[in-house]
């Protein structure tokens, strides 16, 4: 069962009749501003960009058959080092697939942190984001800013959950424990702040005259062929289509929440910047909402056989320890169906589509990544532009090979 | 209509949501009159209402012009394209479309039942360009083949890779 299709990248690519004139240009893995181990085959004429073909694959690690060999709580460990930015969207996501697969009610106070720590994941994803481009661009100095605050928001997460990166926080049926005390009162002293630093990077890019004039105008995206290639999230709001999941399709008790869709009809690289430095805006706003109005109540869904017991509970109650045992052991079934759950993380919609065949064990886990379907944008954006603009460009998009070669 | 209702069939789906643009648009398509057989003689083959979820079961060599159908309807946007290995059932495969309409703020699933281990299916680039790399992946993942898809390569495996990993067939570990 050999299966070749097209010969390699190198030797299809060039188009009829301009051999001579045009070059082939390998950019990547190992280049600094591919965000990752993105290769890019670009044929160019002087220094335009003729054609682009993004390779990609480097870091494919086939999760979606791993999640195949696991219990339904074995897999949101590894939902989180897909989009390694914002891991508790990738949690989050994949949470509310299986809840949905189960008709599993959240309490309320478990959705309103999930709220709260999936905008602060938004924070965290968007200064890299921001830290990353503009250094791409040439303004090393944001990127040691963006970098202190996110540090602020990497030690929040490692007193909810215990680690800074990886997560897994949020489980089936709700959150892995309780939040440390003082939670509540970190996150205030960092939201109080945070508006200003957003200022802060602003003074030092938006008037920038280097910064616009490698940004504005540069990779262009209509908003036809945004919906046409399946991008979503902020470029697709800066390219003029309002639309965003949170407020259009909520989930997680969003719909209490009171925010802007900031948008822009430009469908430049300077568009996307404003409009993910706007989003940021929004995100404390809702973070904001999340502690004034934070309710009581537990934090895990009441289901002993799917929610693993509190420790104390485990200890001395002997119902609580065999629920326990039977959990960790078998895992727990999830009646057959297929679901497609969908969320607005900081890069555009996430969705996973979870089919179960009944059993403890997954059926099909399938990520639909942001990532994924804006990378294929990104000949049409650099199309007829220089060589320099697809750095520009690809720091504009916000890509993360991670959930790409999953 | 109301996320826990369960509709099985497409008799009940047609009569609970007669309206339904996506509904409307696959049974207006014209009739294939060289099938023979009555369940082939129509685009929509089946569907249901599961989980607040609408699935609708389309005739695989009607693929194309399905997603044209609801993308006319309103369903604007593709959003996944995937495939779930039945093994050993048959038909083998699915191919699962999952298309949001902006407009409606709601989504329809879009689902193609092929047989046998060397399966091909009409191209939706045409449709939707974006499609391009969702196909590769069904691809290389599951070895569905895809007529007139303008670059079908692999695209997370290597060039040279021998077998397609998401096959239930293949195995989660490698020998030791």
């Amino acid at each position: 069962m050999t299966e070749t299709i097209g010969t390699p990248i190198l030797e299809a690519p060039l188009a009829e009749g301009a051999k001579d004139q045009h070059m082939v240009l390998n950019m990547g893995p190992q280049h600094p501003s591919t965000h990752g181990v993105l290769r890019l085959v670009l044929e160019i004429d002087g220094e335009i960009i003729v054609r682009l073909y993004p390779e990609i694959g480097y870091l494919h690690t086939g999760v979606e058959k791993t999640c195949e060999a696991k219990f339904y709580q074995q897999v949101v460990p590894l939902t989180d080092r897909l989009d390694y930015l914002s891991p508790m969207a990738n949690n989050l996501c994949y949470c509310l697939a299986v809840e949905k697969l189960l008709a599993l009610e959240i309490p309320e106070k478990a959705q309103w942190i999930r709220v709260m720590l999936t905008e602060l994941t938004r924070l965290n994803s968007h200064l890299v984001w921001l830290g990353t481009h503009a250094m791409d661009i040439g303004a090393l100095t944001v990127f040691l800013y963006t970098f202190r605050e996110r540090e602020d928001i990497l030690r929040i997460f490692e007193a909810v959950s215990g680690q800074r990166m990886m997560t897994s926080y949020f489980r089936v049926g709700g959150l892995a424990m309780e939040p440390p005390l003082d939670l509540f009162d970190r996150i205030q002293a960092f939201i109080k702040t945070f508006p200003e630093k957003i200022d802060e990077y602003s003074n030092l890019l938006t008037g920038n005259p280097i910064f616009i004039n490698r940004l504005r105008g540069v990779g262009y995206l209509s908003a036809t062929d945004a919906i046409a290639l399946g991008v979503t999230g902020p470029p697709l709001r800066a390219s003029g289509v309002d639309f965003d999941l949170r407020r259009d399709r909520p989930y997680s008790s969003y719909e209490k929440f009171q925010f802007k869709v900031p948008t822009s009809t430009v469908g430049d690289t300077w568009a996307r910047y404003l409009v993910r430095l706007e989003e940021m805006r929004e995100s404390v706003k809702i973070i904001q909402q999340a502690l004034d109005g934070m309710p009581e109540g537990p934090i895990k869904a009441d289901a002993p056989k799917i929610v693993l017991p509190d420790r104390e509970k485990m200890k001395t109650q002997m119902e609580a320890l065999i629920h326990h045992f039977k959990i960790v052991t078998e895992g727990f079934n999830v009646p057959a169906g297929e679901v497609y759950q969908s969320i607005e993380s900081p890069r555009g919609q996430m969705g996973y589509y979870v089919v179960s065949d009944g059993t403890a064990k997954p059926y099909r886990v399938h990520m639909r990544n942001p990532s994924f379907a804006t990378l294929q944008a990104l000949e049409t954006m650099c199309q007829g532009r220089l060589l320099a603009d697809v750095v520009a460009v690809i720091g504009s998009i916000d890509i993360v090979l991670g959930e790409i070669d999953r | 209509m109301a996320v826990d209702t369960t509709l099985i069939d497409k008799a009940a789906v047609l009569e609970a949501m007669p309206e339904h643009p996506a509904l409307q648009a696959l049974l207006a398509l014209p009739h294939d009159a060289l099938a023979n057989h009555a369940l082939l003689n129509h685009a929509l083959l089946d569907a249901r209402f599961d989980r607040g979820e609408l699935t609708l079961t389309v005739a695989p060599e009607r693929i194309r012009e399905a997603a044209a159908a609801v993308q006319a309807a309103g369903f604007n946007f593709l959003e996944d394209l995937t495939a779930v290995d039945w093994l050993p059932s048959e038909p083998r495969f699915q191919v699962s479309y999952h298309i949001l309409s902006h407009a409606m703020k709601d989504y329809i699933r879009l689902r193609v039942m092929l047989s046998g281990d060397e399966a091909t299916l009409a191209s939706i680039t045409s449709v939707w360009p974006g499609a391009n790399y969702y196909e590769r992946e069904v691809f290389d993942l599951f070895g569905i083949r895809f007529e007139g898809h303008p670059n079908l390569r692999r695209i997370l495996m290597p060039d040279e890779w021998v077998g397609h990993p998401l096959r239930k067939d293949y195995p989660v570990e490698g020998y030791r």
